[in-house]
């Protein structure tokens, strides 16, 4: 099967995934992450039913069903943005300890530069945190390969692998060459029937364990063929990069001949005999890695008493942000190739709530509302609705996790700033808003909490929404007053109405939840289509 | 051989089916490919950029490095002007003339043809009113294919061909309205590009 498909890295993953036998993805969309879980989506095994596909509430209920997937002997996967590893992380942490029965595997896209997400963390820590086999491939072919390789990996340790992908192989495409699909696993349940009790006289045992695995995942790390030392004439320096870095390192030499010794590194525990090998044999490191400088810090060490360490702790890269081909060459003494400045008449040009969006009727209410209040009392959420932070509509004061709208706006409220009003969109609330409602509920805080409904989740591309058709039921069912709920038609023919009702509820010195409710203007559209579509069919023939 | 091509446009004005289209027929010649596209938050009106390189060796990095890029092939022209940077000496700016106006600080348009003029190589062309005169407005990202067509070391066949093969489930008018933009963006080309 040598043909070649074009595929974004995500869907390099999610096809290996498919021809590696795996039975089921678990994750909660997020950029640059959401790709892998729709292929599979669409995919015809999944259609046909033999993959279970789809979304979770959020990421830890995803990393928990996949790990109980994995529990009954078949393969799994987890897909989720850097920052939903964080959500996922009990569990995350937990699964290491348990380890798995069936293949494991865990994706966490990260996004250096943060183009769609609030921070750049590198999961690469997490995993480590966690004692876990860590892959990062460096293109779209050895995403692809190391899937097979992490789905054996996991089931011949036992132990979840965690793969780390970043934005710019997530969302790159390139000719991948498919291998033999391998059929699924059947239900085998764990030869050791405690394996997943982690009572702590268990917990204990398989701690040690697990710490005693390290220097086995270390052997793997080193016999695998993905970490790769090359040598070079010239001693002067020594080069390690770590996943997509190497790209960047390999672009700035046309002929791909570089002098100095290289050492690649795609796949962790770090192999200790190829870093020895490269430190001994050159005068100075350069360590180019897409993300934090772990590696580097390591080499450096506390007192960095040992050779000249370069990277992007010492400024030869910057400390923040994405790699490029002309930050390597730059670090590489080489000549940047940057062209001709970008004209002062270039504005920037933000990303805007689509024409239409049913936020910006929203927002513009609620401002109205709040006209009486000082500013500074509106506390938001993650998705499309962030936007809200930018001007025409200025009306947004936070954004800085999946549900803090709610907490934060309780926050607020206990320490006196009334009224407090939280924004949260359907999805989020359904991922990590209600336990926050339940908070406020016990608390009977003075919160005013606008659930914008839009029947999906919008900023990714319009996926399933948890909570679609139940969000009036949750809040009844967590304690709030049928009374101070309310649901309205987010659009001026209901301007006098809508606007009654916020005023009213701002005043309310309890729990009260507003939902202005219509469909994202995109899926709206997308629906549309598809219906037209559906009744060409026919007449088609 | 190489081409390295800067795709830009603002979010929603469908900048990967020319990425698309480009990309079908590069790889029906055998050559490689690599496209990174912008996916998320920015798609939402925000400027949006797509780096698609073909060569006929592998291709190491999926960003185009600076000062490298043989095309910028822009559908908006503001945006063509965001990509300098990234442009060779010596390479064409390809950029429709239409400006795409969300937002209240846009510069004035004479500012804006006179920074285009200045960058150097360039094709400047209102797709918009090309393809809205070939009767099919929803066609202006094949004129700007088109007009870029000479640079692209591409044989023009194959791009017609790919147009067949990506359109042809929606019947031959589409196909053929297309090639009409394909061709006349094309002729626009090779009339200005002296």
């Amino acid at each position: 099967m040598d043909q070649k498909l074009m595929l974004l890295g995500d869907e390099a993953i999610a096809q290996a995934a498919i021809d590696a036998g795996m039975s089921g993805i678990y994750a909660y969309p997020g950029t640059p992450s959401t790709e892998i879980t729709e292929y599979v989506m669409h995919s015809k095994e999944a259609k046909s039913g033999q993959i279970r596909a789809g979304w979770s509430t959020n990421e830890k209920t995803a990393m928990e069903s996949a790990l109980g997937m994995s529990y009954t002997g078949k393969r799994a996967m987890v897909c989720m943005k850097h920052v939903g590893l964080n959500v996922a992380a009990d569990a995350f942490i937990n699964s290491a300890i348990t380890g798995a029965n069936g293949g494991l595997i865990v994706v966490s896209a990260d996004d250096p530069s943060m183009h769609s997400s609030q921070n750049e963390q590198d999961s690469r820590v997490l995993g480590k945190f966690a004692l876990m086999p860590v892959l990062e491939p460096t293109n779209q072919q050895n995403a692809y390969d190391m899937v097979h390789y992490g789905f054996e990996m996991s089931e011949k340790l036992g132990v979840p692998v965690l793969m780390r992908i970043t934005t710019r192989l997530a969302h790159s495409r390139a000719g991948v060459v498919r291998k033999k699909s391998r059929q699924q696993n059947e239900i085998r349940l764990p030869k050791n029937p405690g394996q997943f009790i982690l009572l702590p006289a268990i917990a204990r045992r398989q701690y040690k364990e697990l710490l005693k695995k390290q220097e086995v995942f270390e052997s793997w790390s080193l016999n695998s063929g993905f970490n790769v030392f090359t040598d070079g004439d010239n001693k002067s320096l020594g080069i390690i990069t770590t996943g997509i870095a190497h790209n960047y390192l390999l672009e700035n030499y046309p002929d791909r001949l570089i002098p100095y010794p290289v050492l690649k590194i795609a796949q962790y525990p770090v192999p200790k005999d190829l870093v020895e090998k490269i430190y001994n044999s050159c005068d100075a490191i350069l360590v180019l890695e897409e993300g934090y400088p772990i590696l580097e810090e390591s080499l450096r060490g506390l007192l960095n008493l040992g050779k000249t360490i370069h990277g992007r702790l010492d400024g030869t890269v910057p400390r923040d942000g994405e790699l490029n081909p002309n930050i390597v060459a730059v670090a590489l003494g080489m000549e940047d190739t940057r062209g001709k400045d970008i004209p002062s008449l270039v504005v920037s040009r933000p990303p805007s709530l689509c024409k239409g969006c049913p936020h910006i009727y929203s927002y513009n209410a609620l401002t109205e509302a709040l006209s009486k209040w000082s500013k500074g009392r509106v506390f938001s959420d993650i998705g499309c609705y962030t936007l809200g932070a930018l001007e025409p509509f200025d009306a947004i004061n936070t954004c800085v996790d999946m549900g803090a709208s709610i907490t934060m706006a309780k926050g607020a409220a206990d320490a006196g700033l009334l009224p407090a009003v939280a924004v949260i969109g359907d999805s989020t609330f359904a991922h990590s808003g209600i336990t926050g409602l339940i908070d406020c509920v016990k608390d009977k805080s003075q919160v005013t909490i606008m659930i914008l409904d839009n029947e999906t989740t919008g900023m990714t591309g319009g996926q399933d929404s948890a909570a679609f058709g139940r969000i009036e039921d949750i809040c009844v069912g967590v304690g709030v007053s049928k009374d101070h709920i309310f649901v309205l038609n987010p659009s001026p023919k209901y301007h006098q109405e809508n606007l009654a009702i916020l005023k009213q509820e701002l005043e309310y010195q309890g729990v009260s939840v507003i939902i202005p409710r219509r469909e994202c203007i995109q899926t709206a559209l997308r629906h549309i289509k598809e219906n037209k579509k559906a009744e060409a069919v026919p007449s088609a023939n | 051989m190489k081409r390295d091509i800067i795709l830009a446009g603002v979010g929603g004005q469908g900048i990967l089916s020319i990425a698309t289209t480009i990309g079908a027929a590069a790889l029906n010649t055998g050559l490689h490919l690599k496209q990174a596209e912008v996916h998320g938050m920015s798609q939402r009106g925000g400027d949006v950029s797509s780096n698609l390189r073909i060569a006929d060796h592998e291709i190491a990095s999926d960003l185009i490095p600076y000062g490298k890029a043989d095309l910028i092939i822009s559908v908006e022209p503001m945006e063509s002007l965001r990509y300098l940077p990234l442009l060779s000496p010596g390479g064409w700016l390809i950029t429709n003339t239409k400006p795409f106006i969300n937002i209240t600080n846009y510069p004035k348009m004479e500012d804006l043809m006179a920074e285009i003029e200045k960058s150097g190589n360039h094709i400047a062309l209102d797709a918009d009113q090309i393809a809205k005169d070939l009767g099919s407005a929803r066609s202006a990202n094949m004129v700007i294919l088109g007009a870029a067509s000479p640079f692209l070391e591409i044989e023009f066949s194959e791009l017609q061909d790919a147009i067949r093969r990506i359109f042809g489930r929606k019947g031959d008018e589409i196909v053929k309205l297309n090639l009409d933009a394909l061709q006349a963006g094309r002729d626009y080309a090779t009339a200005h590009k002296s």
